[in-house]
């Protein structure tokens, strides 16, 4: 549409309209009671009127009104559309073509067409015909007579649809806003809780203050179009005298002055303030430091389990108030839910943390064997320590001094050629040995490295096939024969010292790990160096871990384990065979169906879900039906009956009081890599 | 980004005095002349407002404010009808229909920009 002169457009649709009029009349003339008919001439007219006062032909809208006041009669079936009425009608009709092309013609004779059309359709019905309503005022009228208030209170409600009918609050709050300055309160007291709040509908109310001095008419026009369904109170501010409005204003003002100097104020404070806040801090430092000495407390062990044990019950408990609270639904029982929640989680961790001890309290000992060996069997050795500071568990820690003990011992005797036949080999004469201790996830992994000869795989061989351990031409990875000098009574010391080579020592360290729950590898390369490393679960206590279902159990994975959770895509799992791989972004990482493994019976989810975990760099994925949720897990051991169960690292309560096992994720892992070994295995089999 | 409004009107002169008054002001205007092409352009895309007429020819103004509050589309749109009589059973026929507010015919822009600042916002 181009953009014509208004007024020009109104005439050419003004001619239609009238042209539509005139047909739809005489049409009438011939079916009287076609309302359909009566509509369209209704409707004619109802345009004609409307577009006419807009554009500035007044009279033609006038006119109009006049003229269809009487046609709705017709309309409305209180009168007919006889002959009479008719010609009066097409009379109105050519009046008002007159009209649109000059406003200002012969008023009498519209007159005189309007009393014959009104006589025409009141003829019996004797209804008076004078004073019909005038055209419809403006909707916007402000401005009365009235005595003005110093500002209203105003409360309001919304209906809860309202929102949804394309009602905006924030403007009816921005308008009254307009007005004058608002104090607006909401009112969240409706508010359901969350879990059933219909995010489209209305809950608020408000409360708003406008302290201006307008009338009630400007306010209640905010309300024009919500008015009928809301629930509105507005009130007068006692107007304690006509002057209050003037003066409140300014008061006004000047609140708001002062509370934007004062901004610039603080800024200035805290400018300044740092000075003496740095020498404060360094005083404190130095108060800090004195009273650090006397910090420590000593703290029978037995005192600290029992704490923990009852952490470990407030844990649960705690857990089985959280399911209360969701399950009742009531917010303030869900607020304090949620508060014994975060209170549970800290006091968990410092508790744990007091049983914390860095690793360099042990590592401290061992300078003492490690120079003491050295001196003893003519081998001069360096010794460097790592990660002193990791942490762990005290009970983990004094069970590890043994162990080490071993390892060291082991190395020094076994591992290290005399410096003679390192200087032979090119090596410096002085060997390095290495003792380190770092965070791996949810694991602490403590090495023990030399720079000596390496594990002699073919001694080991013949030794472990002497001592029966193995049978003759038995093929075993690298890993596996590595880890045969942890059997009991294995040694490979061509002649035995004071220290080492009775067979008695190593087998002392696997089983200490073992009751750990951790593991040991060995890692060795023939004339450079044996690293044996030690990985041992971070907690003994409480974990977090990630609560899965599979069939109609649930178990735990340690958390800190989980690398990620995604969707078994369903190709791969159609392949019900042994051989079960995952493609992780190129990556083949071989999956464990929990079911198969469990023989979990009964109905599969159609979803199955994989968790990956990881342990030293190993990952394996895990399918189980449902991953629940992450949960905070009080690790209880398995009974001894069960404690040869290797799967299972032991069992935690849940908040319905229900037992989830928790699973080794070493141990799985572990499972998962010999897969992997056989699948390579196959492989080359295949192409061999 | 200016919002837009659908003008329905079946009046070319009220499209066209509303639709400049609109613009003017700074939104922009999508113009119907029936409640059926009214239907489906506020459908097809998002609208910020509706005005739009009560008797027209075609589908007429309450059946497409029902029809149209049928559709999840018009969550929270406003809806504003023209109305010439202060004929408060039509009105109050609207509002049930789900109409937001009315504005009487004839208006000037003013009162216009006036009625659409209220439920559109600037």
């Amino acid at each position: 549409m181009s953009e014509l002169d208004p007024a020009e457009v109104f005439r050419q649709e003004a001619a239609d309209l009238i042209e539509t009029l005139e047909q739809a009349l005489l049409d009438l003339e011939k079916r009287p009671d076609d309302s359909e008919l009566v509509g369209l001439a209704f409707r004619a007219l109802h345009t004609l009127k409307g577009s006419g006062a807009m554009f500035g032909f007044t009279a033609v809208s006038e006119f109009i009104h006049e003229f269809e006041t009487a046609f709705d009669r017709v309309r409305k079936g209180e009168a007919t559309a006889d002959r009479r009425l008719i010609a009066a009608a097409l009379e109105a009709r050519d009046h008002v073509a007159q009209l649109i092309d000059d406003p200002d013609c012969d008023p009498e004779r519209g007159t005189a067409i309007l009393s014959a059309l009104k006589a025409a359709v009141c003829e019996g019905a004797g209804v008076e015909t004078g004073a019909s309503e005038h055209l419809a005022a403006p909707i916007v009228e402000t401005g009365s007579a009235q005595p003005v208030a110093a500002g209203w209170h105003v409360c309001f409600r919304l209906p809860a649809d309202a929102l949804i009918l394309g009602t905006n609050p924030l403007l009816l709050l921005d308008e009254l806003r307009s007005l004058g300055p608002c104090d607006v309160t909401a009112d969240t007291s409706a508010l359901p809780p969350i879990d059933f709040i219909e995010p489209q509908s209305c809950y608020l109310s408000w409360d708003v203050t406008l302290k201006a001095g307008v009338s009630r008419e400007a306010v209640d026009d905010v309300f024009l179009f919500v008015r009928d369904d809301m629930e509105l109170s507005i009130e007068a501010i006692a107007s304690e005298s006509p002057v209050a409005a003037a003066i409140m204003a300014p008061v006004i003002a000047e609140t708001t002055t002062v509370i934007e100097a004062a901004q610039p104020m603080a800024a200035a404070s805290e400018a300044s303030a740092p000075k003496p806040k740095a020498a404060a801090a360094s005083s404190d430092r130095a108060n800090a430091a004195k009273s650090e000495r006397n910090a420590t407390l000593r703290v029978p062990a037995e005192r600290l389990d029992e704490l923990m044990d009852r952490v470990g019950e407030l844990v649960i408990a705690q857990a089985r108030l959280s399911q209360l609270a969701e399950a009742i639904h009531d917010p303030s029982l869900v607020n304090v839910a949620e508060e014994i929640e975060r209170l549970t989680a800290s006091l968990r961790d410092t508790t744990m943390g007091t049983r914390m001890v860095p690793i360099g309290t042990l590592f401290g000992r061992f300078r003492r064997l490690v120079h003491d060996l050295s001196e003893e069997l003519g081998k001069p050795i360096s010794f460097v320590t790592e990660g002193e500071d990791t942490e762990l568990d005290k009970t983990v820690i004094e069970q590890l001094a043994d162990p080490l003990v071993h390892l060291i011992r082991n190395s020094i005797d076994h591992g290290m050629e005399p410096p003679e036949k390192r200087a032979e080999t090119g090596k410096a004469a002085t060997g390095t040995l290495r003792l380190a201790a770092s965070h791996r996830g949810a694991e602490v992994a403590i090495t023990v490295s030399d720079d000596g000869a390496g594990l002699n795989a073919e001694r080991i061989r013949r030794r472990a096939e002497e001592a029966g351990l193995l049978s003759v031409g038995q093929v075993i990875s690298e890993g596996e024969l590595n880890r045969m000098i942890f059997q009991p009574g294995f040694s490979t010391a061509s002649e035995v010292t004071a220290l080492s080579g009775r067979g008695v020592g190593m087998d002392v360290v696997k089983k200490t790990i073992d009751g750990l729950r951790g593991s040991i590898d060995v890692d060795t390369t023939p004339g450079k160096g044996t690293t044996v490393t030690l990985r041992l679960p971070l907690t003994l206590a409480i974990i977090d871990g990630l609560l899965v279902r599979v069939g109609e159990d649930r178990y735990t994975i340690p958390l800190a384990a989980v690398e990620e959770c995604l969707e078994l895509p369903t190709g791969v799992a159609a392949d019900g065979r042994g051989r079960s791989f995952l493609n992780l972004r190129g990556d083949l990482v071989p999956f464990l169906k929990l079911r198969d493994l469990f023989h979990t019976e009964g109905e599969v989810d159609p979803y199955q879900k994989v968790v990956v975990v990881s342990s030293d760099n190993t990952r394996v994925g895990l399918v189980v039906d449902q991953i629940i949720g992450n949960n905070q897990t009080v690790i209880k051991q398995l009974s001894r009956l069960h404690s040869g169960v290797k799967t299972f690292s032991g069992a935690t309560i849940l908040g319905d009081g229900t037992v989830a096992l928790i699973l080794d994720v070493m141990h799985l892992v572990a499972y998962g890599q010999k897969l992997e070994e056989r699948r390579r295995a196959e492989t080359l089999g295949r192409a061999a | 980004m200016s919002k837009t409004i659908l003008m329905v009107d079946d009046s070319a002169s009220v499209r066209q005095m509303v639709g400049m008054t609109l613009k003017q002001a700074g939104y922009s205007v999508v113009e119907a002349c029936d409640g059926q092409e009214a239907l489906q352009k506020a459908t097809a895309n998002r609208v910020d407002a509706v005005i739009t007429d009560l008797n027209m020819p075609g589908m007429d103004g309450l059946t497409f404010i029902r029809q149209y509050r049928a559709s999840p589309a018009s969550s929270g749109v406003p809806i504003v009808f023209l109305t010439t009589e202060s004929d408060e059973g039509l009105k109050a026929q609207a509002k049930q229909a789900g109409a937001t507010g009315w504005m009487v015919k004839p208006f000037k822009p003013d009162q216009l920009l006036a009625i659409m600042r209220k439920v559109a916002g600037a």
